[in-house]
């Protein structure tokens, strides 16, 4: 194995990490702003911040994790992408603001309005839009190249049909994995109000997110041919994933084990995340860019590894605490403990 | 290579307000768990509530402006690469390493510190929950420390050379520890915690002013005033070893800091004044003081901004920079001082309104000079982005947006600025110790010391 698989490796689980928690936070936002728009919120609340509140800060370093890592791995991708995504990504800044704002002033001061609710709500599903169009404008077609350098064409990727496509997976995927995943916290918190609903809503999603997926697979044929057929070439990881994806609708639908169910999400969801990471090589942007050349030197990538290991070392035991007080605890989880500050 | 002069300016503008404005909250998300670890260790020891209470209340403070700092630190975090995409892709070649370690620093913080905030109450022995804070204040450090490392790394390169344009010999632990590392880092720690001191001494001052007699206030104060002083004279004498340093490495920022404009020896110090056709006016002379704070010695020769190309020198503003950040320090010192021994020998007037007012204002002035330091930090490292290698102008980004962000950024810190202190003064204002420990029932807790 190479510095540079080994590289994109450490910072794609670490994508997928996000992803996954990410995707629990922005979608019980979601949840929580709609459940209230719906004068429900008495079902939902309160299962919700029991579970983001002590989790918010985590869920925001892997991100930063990521887009540091691609700094130190990939220094040559923090340029393309550095000059060209300034405005998605400062709107994606501004809109992870809100979302920090809504803890600092709600949910830590108390500050109380239901137009925060909805505030927060509406980012959790603006924040993975923007996020995902990085995915978009890696697939190419979207950047030229000036004498000065890389420039990003808007109106074309705002007229692309990839973008939307991919857009719309992000907004149901998210949606989807938080729904599964309160699913299972709920009948964990013996809440059965909230079990159910949150059942709905999983099956609910479930079936535009796995359509979507599938049609980006059919886009890609037109916009990027040699992305398409390496894609193709991995059918059976994307077969296990939606074979996957069967099993977590039918024990939701059977109302039954919602803990293998979403053991099963995150099996199906790794291995279609992986699948289209893997697709993706060399290229981190299409046809500019492949990880060969815009990878660090030796002494670097040896040094970053290392530190990698050894801050593993000492995140793996952290992580492992967090979940046990507050994931596992059944007193914390059933909403018998509270112990805030 | 081209250069968008417009973008340059506004990426410049748009980093300096994200940095003004996170450096408050990330000063305070550094030195906070320190102030609330000594809090609830003495109330541990002395068994006194109040002690407990005083950290229980910070803690309370704290998170709003951790939340806070999340944000505008994944902000300038993403606008480094976003505005600097070409420093970055230099910098992530050489300097990578502490910037990647300062993630882990702070996801190692940001665990224990949600387990801190919500396990207030859930072990029998307070001890467990005190050893939680431990790594919260270590993560804390550290990730001032890696970030700082970055900076020093900005003023003082090291760790490879370049040949033919092309860079070789890279080794990122010879960039991690340059010879700016040991002045900066404990700088900017000493600095972190004499501030966080005095601005907690200041929310007591206040509340004594407002008419509180509670003794509760009194334990805060004395607690904090002794804090920021040990920290205050630790910063002073660090920094007369920057000093020393920039003398050494880059004694174009000490000459144009100082108005040092004639290398000489015996050089004199010079404190505010005006400039006037390169003469300096009004100033007050120290004299031998900036030979002594060059090299240790009175007679040593210090080299001015004659030796440098004008290009290559900083704006000589930071002189004021210098000034606010030197005078509010020794105020800091004296203040701290004088209430220091006022309170052992029992000086009456240390309880006098007029005494509270000058405590008041420390934690402001303490505020303003971390900002008056990290501007003179930044501007006198100028025109270099980093020093004799990469020029500002050349860094930033050519995109044509630069000047809409700034609007957008603007926007946002300043709704973030008005909610969290709005935000605190609503925790705070309603609830104050008294009303806490009456809903309590403990009104007594704690009084027998």
């Amino acid at each position: 194995m190479t510095l540079e698989i080994i590289g994109i490796s450490v910072l794609w689980i670490f994508l997928f990490g996000y992803v996954i928690v990410a995707s629990i936070d922005f979608g019980a936002g979601f949840f929580n702003a709609y459940s209230t728009f719906r004068g429900k919120e008495h079902i939902l609340t309160r299962i919700i911040q029991r579970y983001l509140s002590p989790v918010w800060e985590v869920t925001n370093v892997f991100l930063v994790f990521f887009f540091v890592g691609i700094v130190g791995f990939f220094p040559k991708a923090a340029f393309y992408y550095g000059t060209t995504l300034l405005v998605p990504v400062s709107i994606a800044i501004i809109l992870l603001a809100v979302r920090g704002a809504y803890y600092a002033f709600t949910t830590y001061g108390k500050l109380r309005h239901k137009r925060y609710v909805y505030l927060y709500g509406l980012t959790g599903l603006f924040i993975p839009a923007s996020l995902s169009i990085v995915l978009t404008i890696s697939e190419g077609g979207f950047i030229r190249m000036e004498e000065w350098g890389p420039v990003l064409d808007y109106g074309m990727l705002f007229f692309s049909p990839l973008t939307w496509s991919i857009v719309l997976l992000s907004l149901t995927a998210v949606l989807y994995i938080s729904a599964v995943f309160l699913t299972w916290y709920a009948h964990k918190a013996k809440d059965e109000a909230a079990t159910n609903l949150m059942r709905l809503y999983a099956l609910i999603t479930a079936v535009p997110m796995i359509l979507t997926a599938a049609g980006i697979i059919v886009e890609m044929r037109s916009h990027n041919i040699e992305h398409y057929e390496r894609l193709i070439h991995l059918w059976w990881m994307f077969a296990l994933s939606f074979l996957l994806f069967m099993g977590t609708f039918y024990l939701l639908w059977k109302k039954k084990s919602y803990g293998t169910a979403l053991g099963l999400l995150i099996g199906q969801f790794s291995l279609a995340f992986f699948a289209y990471g893997i697709s993706h090589y060399p290229y981190l942007l299409y046809p500019y860019l492949t990880l060969y050349d815009s990878f660090t030197n030796t002494a670097m990538a040896t040094a970053l590894i290392i530190a990698f290991i050894a801050g593993l070392g000492l995140l793996i035991p952290s992580l492992y605490l967090l979940l046990h007080l507050f994931l596992f605890n059944k007193e914390y989880v059933e909403g018998k403990r509270n112990d805030y500050v | 290579m081209m250069v968008n002069e417009e973008a340059v300016f506004y990426s410049r503008v748009l980093t300096e307000l994200t940095l003004s404005f996170h450096i408050i909250y990330a000063t305070i998300g550094v030195g906070i768990p320190l102030m609330i670890m000594i809090a609830q260790w003495i109330g541990i020891k002395k068994n006194d509530y109040h002690y407990i209470l005083l950290a229980r209340r910070w803690a309370r403070g704290y998170v709003i402006t951790v939340a806070v700092g999340v944000v505008t630190g994944t902000a300038i975090g993403l606008q480094l690469s976003l505005l600097w995409p070409n420093f970055m892709e230099l910098a992530g070649h050489i300097i990578a390493l502490p910037l990647f370690m300062e993630t882990f620093a702070f996801f190692f913080e940001a665990i224990f510190l949600g387990i801190y905030l919500y396990t207030w109450d859930r072990f029998e022995n307070q001890k467990k929950h005190f050893m939680l804070l431990i790594p919260v204040a270590i993560g804390a450090s550290f990730s001032a420390v890696f970030i700082t490392i970055v900076n020093s790394f900005m003023n003082a390169p090291q760790g490879f050379d370049i040949k033919d344009g092309q860079l070789v010999n890279i080794n990122p632990i010879l960039a991690m520890f340059n010879p700016a590392v040991p002045t900066k880092v404990s700088h900017v720690l000493t600095s972190a915690f004499m501030t966080c001191a005095f601005v907690l001494a200041s929310i007591a001052a206040y509340r004594l002013l407002r008419g509180s007699r509670h003794v509760y206030h009194k334990k805060a104060l004395f607690l904090t005033m002794k804090i920021g002083l040990i920290f205050s004279i630790a910063t002073a004498v660090i920094g007369d070893f920057s000093g020393k340093f920039l003398a050494e490495y880059q004694p174009e920022k000490l000459a144009a800091a100082e108005w040092h404009l004639e290398t000489e020896g015996k050089a004199p110090l010079i404190l505010y004044g005006i400039l006037d056709n390169d003469e300096v006016k009004y100033a007050i002379k120290i004299p031998f003081a900036l030979s002594i704070l060059a090299h240790s010695s009175p007679t040593a020769e210090v080299i001015g901004l004659d030796q440098f190309p004008k290009d290559e020198t900083p704006p000589l503003y930071i002189h004021y920079l210098f000034d606010a950040m030197v005078t509010i320090g020794m105020i800091t010192v004296l203040v701290a001082l004088i209430y220091w021994i006022g309170t052992v020998k029992k000086w009456s007037f240390i309880l006098s309104k007029w005494f509270n007012w000058l405590i008041l204002l420390l934690g402001p002035l303490s505020i303003l000079a971390i900002e008056a330091g990290w501007w003179l930090d930044e501007v006198g490292r100028q025109p270099w982005i980093l020093r004799g290698i990469m020029k500002t102008s050349h860094a930033a980004t050519t995109s044509g947006q630069v000047d809409l962000m700034l609007l957008l950024f603007t926007g946002l810190y300043i709704v973030l600025g008005i909610g969290s202190i709005v935000v605190l003064i609503r925790m705070f204002r309603k609830n104050t110790i008294e009303q806490e420990l009456a809903d309590q029932g403990l009104e007594k807790a704690g009084e027998h010391l």
